[in-house]
């Protein structure tokens, strides 16, 4: 060990290269990591880049927003027309592709590939638990739930007791999900929670999980880079280090870069809303703008401090947070009612499942491409970015611990919170006759629903932090994600880059929310998730491939 | 005076830290000193080591070059960080006293502007631990 003689040269084959912690199955390649960077010192600053993948992506993405910004009449209809025709026509290709994901992933957990620990097998985790689960939770959605928790099932709600009803042409105009409920109470809050859980259970987390365990097991097992080009590499091999891979790793800056700044968009709307609401202070564009530079000031301040110190306690910070308000909820809520309803749900939900998660032959046509399709093309949009800081932060795990902790716990976690929220605004609704929260603008509705509870000022000022703390973690991990990629997979690039692009992220979101386009971005963004569906269904069998591989 | 001197290298780029590593063989020969040479690696693959284990073979290797020109003992330190260039400061300051150091060698760059929102390592690290700290600047030219 001792004597290595080449220890100082370029390695030319891993053959000497030792395998890490434990048994593992390295790669034999002769790419060195970075070898296509540009390492430079403009204005005293360091970089350290992937030449092209940088490049382009940061000339796509100029491009696209000064196309949108100074075109906006024009791109939108275009956009709004492309990702219409691909919920309509190709919405089979979303359930279908994440109905795979879903199923591999728990096919996992119960197989022997289940034993191969990411890191080789005497691999210890960096982080513990507590720290580990709040990350995932607060990467994987944390926003959504503040925005969705309450609107979605509400939503589902209203639309499922209205049941059927047909336009002159004999397709259904109604929005409900299967058959509908008309009419009929149990029915509909059933059916309403069945499919807010589904659009926020297993599929998601499914397709997150795919991603993350992929890009895990090539770069902690297999020594390939951390960037999303390495899981083609048992189907490409060496060619990924050329123009696919920087093509798959364009797509991926692409797709993170415009799901956050969207994110911070709608976030921003909300804290603002929430803050008018709760203060009167006017929701203009001086709060928006002054919102985002806040935000981005400590999402910058929590990047310098990095993943351990930083993101890491902010996430377990509005862990806890997240947890006090939903046990608020519950406790003064309809406790019963809520306590009965996890059970229910639940039962409802895999009952459900089947006939909700079925590619073809849809009658829904308005749901299930409407809302699931919708809701897919977004999930999957943001794998590359949740799947990256999620593999980034799990080495020492076992698959099947990484599955049960991506895939079963954070379901659990979305039907708990879903239950809360959803039926103590339907319990608003049938038994108080509150309609005030079903009328309310979407971001709005949270806080409309904690006015009837008691403590409404602390919980909905709680309720505004989690909402811009969760926009913190975003963004901040989104960063770590975007640099990593953007510098061929380095994760110890210099620190002014990670700087650089949570500046970029919250520059774009200004722009976009005062010069309009937001909605055409999002569906730019959108667009993205059928080429990552793809890119998904091949890190399954890159999966499969890579565990069979290792030593178990 | 000093029998353990701690030497904060980045094997990614031997040929800017020369001017600390001649400095370090000097100083341990002066004092009769064990040479410590500490790395950090992130846990991912990285441009200089595949995994966290290559890399401490390599920094062994140079460790062992190193003594055949100063003829002192050395040792060596990795440390495997989930975030390396974040934690870099606080795992060096930690590295002092696992290993015992009474003298730290470190190169780092000559002061500039962007060292007011971003400190430089070497001088985080000597604000915040009680041994010797030596920075050394590249030579001019």
């Amino acid at each position: 060990m001792a004597n290595d003689e080449n220890a100082n040269e370029k390695p030319t084959a891993s053959e000497g290269i030792p395998a890490p912690e434990g048994a593992a199955n390295l790669i034999d390649t002769d790419y060195v990591i970075g070898q296509d960077n540009i390492t430079a010192s403009p204005l005293g600053i360091d970089v350290d880049l992937h030449g092209k993948v940088f490049m382009f992506s940061s000339i796509v993405i100029l491009l696209f927003v000064i196309l949108t910004l100074a075109l906006q009449d024009q791109m939108e209809p275009i956009f709004n027309s492309m990702f219409s025709f691909l919920t309509t026509n190709l919405g089979w290709v979303f359930l279908l592709g994440a109905n795979v994901f879903v199923l591999l992933a728990l096919v996992l957990i119960f197989t022997p590939l289940g034993r191969v620990r990411i890191g080789g097998a005497d691999a210890t985790p960096d982080f513990g638990y507590a720290g580990w689960f709040a990350m995932l939770f607060a990467a994987g959605m944390g926003i959504g739930l503040m925005f969705y928790g309450v609107s979605e099932p509400l939503g589902h709600y209203g639309t499922a007791l209205g049941g059927i009803s047909l336009g002159e042409d004999g397709l259904r105009t109604d929005w409900a999900p299967l058959g509908g409920a008309e009419g009929d109470q149990a029915g509909a809050i059933s059916l309403s929670m069945a499919a807010t859980i589904f659009h926020w259970g297993l599929h998601p987390w499914g397709a997150y999980a795919i991603v993350g365990l992929s890009l895990a097991i090539f770069a902690f097992n297999k020594g390939l880079p951390l960037t999303m080009r390495s899981i083609f590499y048992p189907i490409l091999g060496e060619r990924v280090w050329g123009w696919p891979g920087h093509v798959i790793d364009i797509l991926a800056v692409f797709a993170t870069l415009f799901g956050l700044t969207t994110s911070l968009g709608i976030g921003a709307t909300q804290a603002a809303g929430g803050l008018n609401y709760l203060f009167g202070i006017p929701s203009g564009d001086a709060t928006l703008v002054l919102l985002i530079l806040g935000i981005t000031l400590v999402a910058l301040g929590s990047i310098m401090l990095g993943v351990d110190k930083g993101v890491q306690r902010l996430s377990q910070i509005n862990m806890s947070l997240a947890a006090l308000l939903l046990l608020f909820v519950i406790l003064v809520g309809p406790t019963l009612m809520i306590a009965t309803g996890v059970v229910e749900n639940l039962i409802g939900y895999v009952t459900h499942l089947p006939a909700l998660s079925m590619p073809f032959g849809r009658e829904d046509a308005n749901f299930s491409q409407g809302w699931t399709a919708f809701y897919w093309a977004w999930w999957i949009a943001w794998s590359p970015f949740v799947g990256m800081f999620i593999a980034r932060v799990s080495r020492g795990r076992t698959v099947r611990e990484f599955l049960i902790s991506v895939l079963l716990i954070p379901t659990l976690a979305s039907v708990v919170w879903m239950t809360a929220f959803g039926t103590t605004a339907i319990d608003q609704v049938i038994s108080d006759g509150i309609t005030e929260v079903q009328d309310a603008a979407l971001e709005l509705q949270l806080f409309t629903m904690l006015e009837y509870l008691p403590l409404t000022a602390i919980t909905s000022f709680v309720g505004i932090v989690l909402v811009v703390v969760f926009f913190i973690t975003s963004s901040d991990s989104g960063s770590l994600v975007i640099d990593s990629i953007t510098a061929g997979g380095k994760v110890d690039a210099p620190k002014p880059q990670r700087v650089f692009w949570a500046l970029i992220e919250g520059a774009l979101a200004i722009a976009l929310l005062l010069g309009g386009g937001l909605a055409a971005l999002q569906t730019a963004a959108l667009t993205t998730g059928l080429p990552f569906t793809l890119v998904l269904l091949v890190g399954c069998y890159a999966i499969i491939k890579g565990l069979m591989s290792e030593p178990r | 005076m000093y029998s353990k001197i701690m030497v904060p290298i980045d094997l990614a780029h031997i040929p800017l830290i020369e001017p600390t590593l001649q400095t370090v063989a000097d100083l341990a020969q002066h004092y009769n000193a064990e040479v410590c040479y500490v790395g950090v690696t992130a846990n991912t693959p990285g441009s200089v080591a595949r995994t966290p284990q290559e890399f401490s073979q390599k920094l062994e290797a140079f460790a062992q070059e190193r003594a055949k020109v100063h003829g002192q003992p050395v040792s060596t330190h990795t440390i495997v960080s989930p975030d390396p260039i974040a934690d870099l400061d606080d795992d060096l300051i930690q590295a002092i006293k696992d290993v015992g150091a009474d003298l730290v060698v470190m190169p780092t760059h000559p002061p500039k502007h962007i060292d007011v929102i971003m400190p430089s390592h070497g001088g985080k690290v000597a604000t915040h631990t009680d041994v010797s700290v030596f920075l050394v600047r590249p030579t001019k030219g």
